[in-house]
Formats: structure tokens, sequence, C-alpha cells
């Protein structure tokens, strides 16, 4: 097997040349030289011109999407934090009108009150004054009757007795203690 | 071994221009020429030749270097990269009508890949863990007796610095070779057998069939082995670059 291998590598290689065959382990200088320099250049070529710009292409697009589901993230928690702040601006506001709601009726009951204390009030003072009034007319009234009354029995008395009493002073002055007297009679019953 | 192109002498070295030469030079600007075209002008969104070298790109940063080095291994990206095609495609010519040739399949081209690789890692050693840890800790791994040293120094000794560059090439080199001379049995035995009379026919065909059925094969193997040897590159980078223990 080994010989038939060998007998085939043979014939390819000295399908090439007429010399002899130089073994295939061989290392020529000139030849190792060429692949290293083969392999720098491909190397240089691309460590300069070709994959650093790949590579920072993939960088960019690795952040591109990073930034992007960081800036989801970032947007879904700003959505939250306003929701958030919606809901409890919502509550406030609902409590808000619960208070003004309360304060109102309080306030409804307060004016109603007040207003029937007012009218109330008003309406204790337009009594007593009409009572006032009334009392101070009766008085008024009394005073009068009991003045003409006096001044119609003095003169009843004067005619009975047939003579003026109002020219005698004596008789003057009792018939005035008298109407004094009634008058102050009048006064005491109706105080 | 192959037909002389050209010849030029520089400062006294004699160098030989053969066809091997010149198929490896057309690699160095197909791969140089498609992957600055690809990336001329990188786009977010990718689309055509730029998709295509990406996914190169990211085979090679993902899975060889951040597997095996990790994050850290991303400035080596280009070097690996570099190994990678270089080494594909000079494999691929041994299946590439008019070039039929592996240039890998030429043992000083292996030898020259090796030896950057090895130039590179231990030098890149020494400067990371020091001369001492990093000698030290390849040499004589901790956690084992000492007496045992005696037995294990000059193994690792051998394994690392020795042994493991020689086949880091060999291998490489073993691979395109035994594949190209398969192909060549068999498509100069389709060649030879052909004659007028049924046994010519037949073992022309069935060489041919052969042949055919080995260039395939070989399409899988180039590939594997441009693989592995970037991925050891890129374990021996990594052992470099991080004390083992």
């Amino acid at each position: 097997m080994i010989n038939v291998i060998a007998a085939a590598g043979t014939a390819v290689f000295a399908a090439g040349g007429e010399e002899e065959m130089p073994s295939v382990l061989a290392v020529p200088i000139d030849e190792l030289i060429i692949g290293i320099i083969a392999f720098l250049i491909v190397f240089g070529g691309l460590a300069k011109f070709a994959l650093p710009s790949i590579k920072r292409t993939l960088e960019e697009r690795s952040d591109a999407i990073e930034g992007g589901i960081e800036r989801a993230a970032k947007a879904e928690a700003e959505a939250k934090s306003l929701a958030e702040d919606y809901r409890a601006q919502l509550a406030a506001a609902r409590e808000e009108a619960a208070t003004i709601r309360t304060q109102a009726q309080a306030d409804r009951a307060a004016i109603i009150e007040e207003a029937r204390a007012e009218a109330r009030t008003a309406a204790a003072q337009v009594t007593a004054q009409a009572e006032a009034q009334l009392a101070a007319e009766r008085n008024q009234a009394t005073a009068a009757l009991t003045r003409q009354i006096g001044e119609l029995a003095v003169d009843l008395a004067g005619r009975v007795v047939g003579q003026s009493l109002t020219n005698d002073a004596t008789v003057r002055q009792t018939v005035e203690d008298f109407i004094a007297d009634l008058e102050r009679q009048a006064a005491g019953s109706d105080a | 071994m192959f037909d002389e192109v050209a010849k030029f002498t520089i400062v006294g070295m004699e160098f030989h221009i053969t066809k091997v030469t010149i198929v490896l030079f057309i690699c160095v600007a197909l791969i140089l020429g498609f992957f600055i075209y690809a990336f001329r002008k990188p786009k977010l969104v990718p689309r055509g030749a730029q998709n295509v070298g990406e996914m190169g790109y990211l085979f090679i940063r993902d899975g060889i270097s951040r597997d095996i080095i990790g994050k850290d291994g991303d400035k080596f990206v280009p070097f690996l990269f570099s190994f990678f095609f270089l080494i594909w495609l000079s494999n691929f010519m041994g299946i590439v009508p008019f070039a039929q040739i592996p240039v890998t399949s030429i043992f000083a081209i292996p030898v020259a890949f090796a030896l950057i690789v090895y130039v590179t890692w231990v030098p890149l050693g020494v400067y990371r863990q020091g001369f001492k840890g990093f000698f030290g800790g390849m040499l004589f791994p901790p956690g084992v007796p000492k007496a045992m040293y005696v037995l294990l120094t000059p193994l690792e000794f051998l394994s690392n610095l020795i042994v493991r560059p020689a086949t880091h090439a060999i291998r490489l080199f073993a691979n395109m070779f035994a594949g190209h001379l398969l192909i060549a049995t068999f498509s100069i035995a389709a060649f030879y057998l052909i004659s007028p009379s049924i046994v010519g026919i037949l073992g022309s065909a069935a060489s041919f069939t052969v042949a055919v059925a080995l260039t395939g094969f070989e399409a899988l193997i180039q590939f594997l082995q441009a693989y592995i040897f970037t991925l050891l590159t890129a374990v021996y980078i990594s052992g470099a670059l991080h004390s083992e223990h």
C-alpha cells in the first residue's frame, strides 16, 4: 500500500522535473520565507485595512442594540412612573372633591342654620317692637283715659256740688292729687 | 519539485518562483481583495459581501477566539482570522481546477505558519507571565509529587516546546499532502487505465468516481484542517495569556 502511494507520488512529481526528487519533508529556506511573507502580507493587510472597520461596525451594532434595549427599558420606566403620577393625581383630585363636597354640605347646613337664626332674631325683634309699641300706645291711651276720667269726674262732682271746683285752689289740689293717684294706679296695674 | 517560472536573488538568497508560489500569492491577493472590499464601508445593517465577510469574522471571533481565549482574545482575532482564511484558501486550491495544488501540502508553508505561531505564543507567554512563571508553570506543573518532576519535566519540555510546533505543522501538511496524493492517484489511474476493453473502461470509471468523491471529501478536510490549525493557535495563545493553574 505504502509502495503504491509512494509510486503514485513519484509519478505525480516526476512530471514536474527530471532531477532527483527532493524529500517532501525538505524545507527550503526560500519557500519558508515566502510562506512567512505571504502570511505577513495577509495579516498586515487585513489588520490594517479590513478588520478594524468591521470590528468597529460590530461594536456599533451591539451598542445600537443594547442602546435600543436600554432606551426601551427607560421609556417603560418613564411610562410607569407617569402612570403612577397620574394615578396619584387622580386619587388626590378625588379626595379633594370629596372634601369639597363635605365642606359644601357643612357650609350649606351652617348657612341654613344662620339664615334661620337670623330670621328668628328678626321675627323676635319685630315682635318685640310691635309689643313695645302696643304697650306704649296702651299706656298712652290709659294715661289719656285716666286724665279724661279724672277731669270728667271732677266736672261731674262740680256739677253735683253746684259750684265750680276748678277755681278753688284746695279743691283743685285735691282733684289734681286724685287724678295723679289714678294715673299712678293705672301705671301700677299696667306695670 | 515544480517547474520554475522565475528565479531571483535577494541578499545572496535564491528565490524560486514556482507554481506553488504563484498559487500562494493568488490566495493572498484573493483574501485581501475580498475582505478589504467586503469591509470597505461596513454598514450597521450588513448586506452582500459584508454579510459573508461578517460571518467569517464572527466565526473566528465567537467560535474560536472568545470560545478558547475569552474576551481578552479579541486583539488576536486578526491573527487567527488571517491564519484561518489563508490556510483554508491555500488548502482549497487543491481542488480548484488548473491550480490543483494545496499550497499547504508543500511542507515549508505549514512550517512557516507554525513557526510564526511558535514565535508568537512563546514570547507572549514570557511577556505576560514572566520567564519564571511561564516556563515554571509549563515545565513544573503544580499539584504533582516532587519526585515526579524527574519524569514530568523532560516530557513537558518535549511535548510543549518541540513536539507541539512540529505536530502543528505536520498535521496540516500531512493531511493536505495525503489528500492531494489520493486525488492525484485516482485521477492518474482514471487516465492511465482507460483503454478499449471492459477492464479498462470499468477501472477508469471507478477511479474517476473515487477521484470525484475524494474531491468532495477533501473539501471538508480542507476546511477542517484550517479550523484545527487556527483552533490550536488559539489554544496556544490562550495558554500563554493565562497561567494554566
